[in-house]
């Protein structure tokens, strides 16, 4: 038998505050009936003899005291299917497709158990993204987390979406199950992810989570959770790999922050929780591959820097939980170069285990830290420039001047559909790092740079 | 007696119970799964426990036992190559057990009750011994003679019966004349400090074959150090460098609310890579601790404190040990956020009051000491802190860099140009440096004090004079400062610079560090006197052999070429000066 309670004591913001239950397990899924016939979602958040917190995904507005409470006795649940895939579905799971409803052959909590580090295998498969700022100087590997720290008007969906479309392991046709998970973002945005879906043929091999902007914030908390345990189900029951794509990791923390207060927490940095990072942690950390286990789950989350500022606390704490950053630029991005990636804060943590020879390529590594070399040098030396003017400067400090242009103009701008091959990536290196005299090159080892150092000067 | 009483609230990872007494840090089994969880407050007739699993569906009314003990690890032969997650349950247990995710209420002994180890006892019955005493020793590992002792915590008597043969770590080997049964484990509290007989001062290196640690910012046998950067900074790579080639005979590693996938490939590469002392596989001498960031967040806290409890044991059996906590502000955090359910009042940016005393006690659990069995044994600490921005006026960099000996400050404006390890030459010290001076001079060269403070003060001249190359270019230097500019940019790229993922640079042995530092201010001598015979600067900076030597680094018969490139060096100087 299933009670309702009618003992609403208190309703705050997005909380409910339950008196006189029977005993209520912790993280239980809560069913709200409103005197309309309406049913909201919740999850007990905290419970003891005397009152019940249930958090309400949908928001509390129209809820009174009259309203009736259900718990189910179960956490939070996925309806995990392979007909997932090519849905359209809500922040929290329901079809928003017009299609039929989900037949589930698997529940599964939302919540996920952590890994153990003991069956994780170490990721080291490259990813081709066909774009050379990450395949070139900031590898992705499967099983990694990658974020793109961005600001608001730049384009790290274009990206996102460039990275959604090319990805794939050379060598092998197998392409990426995408899981595409939408928090707070506005519907012109998410129009132009599905249309991009749809006009590739995307959508078939992808489940889109969507919340948007005007949904309620609460539910935001729930979505990456349903889209990641929609992710492990693909990759761990049905052995696809799988590329998760979360946006706008900031609107989740605004929304982690925004229950924080309502439930009068004490504050920590700039008013988000103290627990934020277990949290992101809780999400980040279910990128993997396991031992023995043919699929794998990638994770691409997007984050805006509010104010640009990478020392705010959720880019801060994402990049102390991921595996490196690709950074967009909005210097570059105003010059007009797309993608406009700032490789100097950019880094891939996992690069090394998953280039080299056997890989990619036996150079890719030297010729990746020489060109990291040589822009940030040439960068430098533009701020001198500034100072004392070009004539100043020395031969060779001339020379890494232009290295730093050509690099932006040549290696990090190329086209919105150009699908460059790791081998293009490199070749595109090799040329402009052609300009520079043989001597120059400290970070190649002599039989790589006799191998591969172009015959004529890049600028032909 | 084991007493029941029941849960009364649930609130995440901190669950408050009623009817039964507690004392502070008993450990709880909670619930009908029997969840672990240790008491941290007491209200009234109210305990406040922190709970080491995941609590969701846990309801108020089910049951609670109290086991009346503190958290305690198991200790014992079998620690070593084994991999723990935050309360040393092993991990490949609760692989077998749950399969590849964590789930809960699975308890797991610390070592394996199954297997047996050939004990040799060293004392015969009748035998008078005090705690701390040995009575024998287990072969753990090929290298590692595991010490068995008389508990700390045991009575002095006499022995009334021991016997050497195979036994596991819950066999009786013998017992004592007042019934005490002797075993080849024990339990300890993680939170006490084992005792020792006294602590010694710092005298002897602690040889991590990183350039820029050894010269520069050494860390003693028996230190503490710590590495605060900004993410990405290369703060994991250096503790696992750390990790790979330090001299300490054990190494504890503790991955505190850090990145699994970097867990799998510590797993995956310890294995097969070597001790550089004994040749024998780095794991042989590992013990890990792993508690991820998505573990549960009460693990974590107890994570640090029972690494530092198995250091300290085998400290005890008269070993140099290296522990690595990656990250402390994981940990702090995890203070943090249990407090923060407690309701406490905050302390600075939300952290409990009690932060920088708990940095404190843990610190001080290092050292260099003599141990009742009289043996010298020491425990090194190396602290990666992880500060919010990279802003080290946080509080736990803070409250970390009023204990610690040794500041490594990793800079992410190196890492970004890809210097590694990107540790800043100008802001790090080391408060080591006087006292491990003789050994240097004995050990290394009586003349490495000189140039190690030779090299630092060429390095802070650069950093002057580039003030003045932003203005106005370096070509209107005058020759002299030229030389320096050169001398100092060859430090930095030939000697601070090392190449953690090369074969050969990644460990860099005391004599060769000698060789390249001597070779590098040797030109600097050469290029002085030069100069004052008048030889034009341009000639000075465009001698070939100092390129030579730039890339010795990476040579594996380093020794046999360093030889005939200074040569070169001193023949081109030498017709330098001839016109």
């Amino acid at each position: 038998m299933v009670k309702e309670y009618k003992t609403i004591n208190q309703i705050a913001g997005p909380l409910i505050f339950v008196e006189k239950t029977e005993p209520i397990g912790y993280g239980e899924f809560v069913h709200i009936k409103l005197p309309d016939g309406t049913v909201k979602r919740g999850e007990v958040l905290d419970t003891s003899d005397d009152i019940v917190v249930v958090q309400v995904y949908e928001g509390t507005s129209g809820l009174n005291k009259d309203c009736s409470v259900i718990f189910t006795g179960e956490t939070l649940k996925l309806p995990a299917s392979i007909d997932l895939l090519g849905r359209i579905l809500s922040g929290s799971g329901e079809p928003k497709d017009g299609g039929p409803p989900i037949v589930p052959e698997k529940m599964m909590d939302i919540h996920g158990a952590a890994m153990n580090p003991y069956s994780r295998d170490q990721p080291e498969d490259f990813i081709q993204t066909g774009i050379s700022t990450i395949d070139g100087t900031n590898t992705l590997v499967r099983g990694q987390k990658l974020p793109i720290f961005s600001g608001s008007g730049l384009p790290h969906n274009e990206i996102a979406l460039q990275i959604a479309r090319q990805a794939q392991v050379p060598g092998s046709d197998e392409k990426f199950a995408v899981v595409f998970a939408a928090m707070g973002i506005t519907n012109e945005e998410a129009q132009y992810f599905m249309d991009d879906f749809e006009k590739t043929g995307a959508l078939e091999r992808a489940i889109v989570f969507l919340n948007l902007a005007d949904d309620p914030a609460v539910e935001r908390l729930i979505t990456p959770k349903m889209a990641l345990t929609a992710a492990e189900y693909l990759a761990y029951e049905h052995n696809m790999h799988v590329l998760v794509i979360l946006t706008d990791i900031t609107n989740y923390c605004e929304a982690m922050r925004q229950m924080g207060s309502a439930r009068e927490e004490v504050p920590g940095r700039r008013g988000y929780p103290g627990y934020m990072y277990t949290d992101l942690a809780g999400l980040y950390e279910r990128a993997g591959v396991i031992k023995g286990v043919k699929g794998s789950v990638t994770q691409i989350p997007i984050l805006s820097m509010p104010g640009d500022d990478i020392t705010h606390p959720i880019p801060d704490l994402s990049g102390y939980i991921t595996e490196g950053q690709i950074v967009v630029s909005r210097e570059l991005h105003r010059k007009g170069i797309y993608p406009p990636i700032n490789v100097l804060p950019s880094l891939s943590r996992l690069m090394n285990a998953g280039i080299g020879k056997g890989k990619t390529r036996e150079d890719h590594k030297a010729v990746s830290d020489q060109m990291y070399a040589g822009y940030a040098e040439g960068r430098d030396l533009r701020g001198l420039v500034a100072i004392v003017g070009k004539e100043a400067l020395s031969e060779r400090d001339k020379k890494i001047l232009e290295f730093a242009d050509l690099f932006e103009d040549q290696f990090v701008r190329q086209g919105r559909n150009e699908n460059r091959t790791i081998e293009d990536t490199l070749t595109v290196g090799w040329n402009i790092l052609g300009s520079l005299p043989k001597s120059y090159l400290g970070r190649i080892d002599n039989k790589i740079i006799d191998k591969y150092y172009p015959d004529k000067p890049a600028e032909e | 007696m084991e007493v029941k009483g029941k849960i009364y609230r649930v609130a995440g990872p901190v669950v408050t119970i009623a009817g039964i007494d507690t004392k502070m840090y008993d450990v709880v089994k909670v619930g009908h799964e029997g969840l672990m969880g240790e008491v941290i407050k007491i209200v009234g007739d109210k305990s406040v426990v922190q709970v080491y699993e995941e609590t969701s569906g846990l309801k108020p009314g089910e049951p609670v036992e109290n086991t009346g003990l503190p958290l305690s690890v198991e200790l014992g032969p079998g620690l070593l190559e084994s991999i723990y997650d935050g309360i040393q349950r092993p991990l490949g247990v609760l692989k077998e057990e749950m399969g590849n995710f964590i789930h809960r209420g699975v308890t797991a002994d610390g070592l394996d009750h199954s297997k047996k180890w050939d004990f040799k006892a060293c004392v015969s019955p009748g035998d008078s011994i005090k705690p701390g005493d040995m009575i024998g020793s287990v072969q753990e590992t090929e290298n590692i003679l595991h010490k068995i002792f008389l508990p700390p915590n045991a009575n002095e008597g006499k022995i009334k019966e021991i016997k050497s043969g195979s036994f596991t770590v819950v066999d009786i080997i013998g017992k004592m004349e007042d019934g005490t049964e002797l075993k080849l484990s024990h339990k300890w509290p993680v939170r006490n400090p084992r005792p020792v007989k006294f602590k010694m001062a710092p005298k002897t290196p602690l040889v991590t074959g990183q350039r820029i640690l050894d010269t520069m910012f050494p860390i003693a046998k028996g230190g503490t150090a710590a590495i605060p950067g900004p993410f990405g900074s290369g703060k994991t790579v250096t503790q696992q460098q750390l990790a790979k080639w330090s001299d300490a005979n054990i190494v504890v590693y503790i991955g505190c609310g850090e990145r699994g996938n970097e867990m799998a490939e510590v797993l995956n590469e310890f294995p097969e890579l070597e001790d550089p002392q004994t040749g024998r596989p780095l794991m042989e001498r590992t013990v890990l601790i792993a508690n991820t960031s998505n573990m549960p967040v009460a693990a974590r806290e107890a994570s640090i404190y029972t690494g530092i409890t198995i250091a300290e044991y085998y400290r005890d059996m008269g070993y140099d040990v290296a522990l690595m906590a990656d990250s402390t502000s994981r940990w702090a955090e995890a203070m943090r956020e249990i407090s923060s359910r407690l309701e406490e009042m905050p302390g600075e940016e939300g952290y409990p009051a009690y932060l920088s005393s708990r940095l404190a006690e843990f610190y001080e659990r290092a050292g260099i000491v003599e141990t009742f069995n009289d043996d010298v044994g020491s425990i090194t600490v190396i602290g990666a802190v992880s500060p919010a921005g990279g802003d080290i006026s946080e509080p736990v960099s803070q409250g970390t860099l009023r204990i610690v000996k040794v500041f490594w400050a990793l800079d992410s404006s190196l890492s970004q140009k890809r210097h590694f390890p990107a540790i800043n030459w100008l802001n790090s010290y080391s408060l080591y440096m006087d006292s491990l001076s003789p050994w240097y001079e004995e050990n290394i060269a009586p003349d490495w004090n000189d140039l190690r403070g030779k090299s630092m003060e060429i390095l802070q001249a650069e950093s002057e004079l580039l003030e003045i190359v932003q203005l106005v270019g370096s070509d209107a230097l005058p020759d002299d400062q030229q030389v320096t500019l050169e001398v100092a940019r060859m430090l930095r790229e030939i000697y601070l610079q090392q190449n953690s993922f090369h074969p050969v640079d990644t460990y860099c042995s005391f004599d060769k560090q000698y060789k390249l530092l001597k070779g590098i201010l040797r030109y600097n001598e050469l290029a002085e006197a030069a100069l004052e015979s008048n030889v034009e600067v341009s000639d000075i900076l465009h001698v070939s052999s100092k390129d030579e030597l730039a890339k010795l680094k990476y040579e594996e018969n380093f020794d046999s070429m360093i030889g005939p490139v200074m040569d070169q060096m001193e023949k081109e100087f030498s017709t330098l000066g001839g016109y």
